[in-house]
């Protein structure tokens, strides 16, 4: 592998972390995800034919494993235990601490196909065409998630305040 | 989402791609003007804009977390799974078998307590000695974890600072690096070789981490209750230790020697001043 392209995939990983980040919900996980994809992609470069653009292919890989890890967690579902901890080293840097909770929460309610639309729309914002590719479906099918995305966030949100805030006892 | 003529209704899908981006100039002022005209549409999109800034001001703080050492391995074929290996790094790092020192400065006194205090007991091939090597290891176990590299955070300084000077049986302060660029990320308990031993750690903005190992494991005797800096290298961790009084202070990091120095030294002169 050339120099340039271990570069090009090297510096995929700062937003594969967000992307993964988004769709867990959880570092611990999100990084796991991270690092199969990278092994994935020093792994099969040479045998990828350079079919569009380095990031788009990357997205890809993560978004296959993510699909696979779902279909483990479901056979598997004691695996979760535990998931539900608090991340700690994000305390520090989040000032609207219970306000990104609850964002986090109402985004890991959404199903997992229509977070990964509106993740790879609204925040790492690629084009609708390229997230087809990424996800393998026709860009209509696309346009329908990321509309049912939007719409199911925005009730989820305007409904917060129905929503009871998880209270910590210590 | 360009193929749309300037007389073709507006829909959703050109709501959407407005919001995204991803319409083009003609067309996006065909639909500024229907919002104009639709107050409903325009608060949608209002909504809309608001999610993908919610969603980016949350989740941008993984673009600059510190990536995990072992991103940066490369697979090689018939390697081990990930998981084995950041296993095998930490034992790596504990036996030191590379580790080498470089002595500081003993201001004249036989002070070579970090190493008598741990004579005979530090495996083979462990150079930096006692205190300071337990230091390393901790920095080592739990810099790198980005989910729980901390028992209790800054956020809770003053618990964290309560607790940990109970455990220890002494009142602890907690230096204030903002001078030399690093923020207090948290700290936590550890054990030592015969009791507890505190361990704060701080971040700089680019999310580099360093430890400061404080233990009261040590000096006994007057002749010892001093040394001046001394700094040890176990695997890619730089450690600066000292004794002072009953206290043994460690910083480890990963950074270069003479940021680390200038850490070490701000973190002396603070705590010099009680």
């Amino acid at each position: 592998m050339r120099a340039k392209d271990e570069a090009e995939i090297v510096a995929c990983i700062p937003q594969l972390r967000r992307y993964a980040r988004g769709l867990s919900g959880d570092g611990a996980l999100a990084d796991d995800l991270v690092q199969d994809t990278l092994e994935r992609a020093w792994s099969k470069f040479s045998m990828w034919q350079r079919r569009g653009n380095v990031r788009a292919w990357m997205f890809g890989i993560l978004h296959n494993l993510f699909v696979d890890h779902l279909r483990s967690v479901k056979s598997r579902p004691e695996d979760n235990a535990g998931d539900a901890l608090p991340d700690v080293s994000d305390r520090a840097r989040q000032v609207d601490q219970l306000e990104m909770r609850d964002l986090d929460y109402h985004l890991q309610r959404l199903p997992p196909d229509l977070r990964e639309v509106l993740l790879l729309v609204g925040v790492e914002e690629l084009s609708y065409q390229t997230v087809a590719g990424v996800l393998g479906v026709p860009v209509g099918t696309v346009m329908s998630r990321l509309s049912r995305a939007r719409q199911r966030l925005r009730l989820e949100l305007s409904g917060q305040a129905a929503v009871t805030r998880i209270v910590r006892v210590k | 989402m360009d193929h749309k003529n300037f007389s073709d209704p507006v829909t959703e899908a050109d709501l959407h791609a407005l919001v995204d981006q991803q319409l083009d100039p003609a067309r996006q002022a065909v639909v500024a003007s229907f919002l104009a005209a639709n107050p409903e549409q325009a608060g949608l999109v209002a909504d809309w804009r608001a999610q993908n800034e919610m969603l980016r001001a949350h989740l941008d703080a993984a673009l600059d977390e510190p990536a995990p050492a072992r991103f940066s391995a490369r697979a090689a074929p018939g390697r081990h799974p990930w998981r084995a290996a950041a296993a095998l790094a930490a034992v790596a790092v504990a036996s030191a078998s590379s580790a080498w020192v470089v002595r500081g400065e003993v201001a004249g006194r036989e002070l070579m307590l970090a190493q008598a205090n741990a004579t005979g007991r530090q495996p083979p091939g462990a150079h930096l000695a006692g205190f300071a090597h337990r230091a390393a290891v901790a920095h080592a176990v739990y810099s790198p974890d980005a989910r729980r590299p901390v028992e209790v955070g800054a956020d809770e300084e003053r618990q964290l600072v309560t607790w940990l000077s109970k455990r220890l049986g002494t009142p602890l302060r907690v230096p204030s690096l903002g001078g030399v660029g690093y923020v207090l990320l948290g700290g936590r308990l550890l054990p030592g070789e015969r009791g507890p031993v505190a361990q704060f750690m701080y971040h700089d903005p680019a999310g580099r981490r360093l430890t400061l190992y404080v233990t009261r494991e040590l000096a006994r005797k007057p002749a010892q209750r001093e040394t001046a800096f001394r700094v040890g290298v176990e695997g890619p961790v730089s450690v600066f230790y000292w004794v002072d009084g009953d206290f043994g202070y460690a910083v480890s990091g990963g950074i270069d020697r003479t940021a680390l120095l200038r850490v070490a030294q701000e973190i002396y002169r603070q705590l010099d001043r009680t």
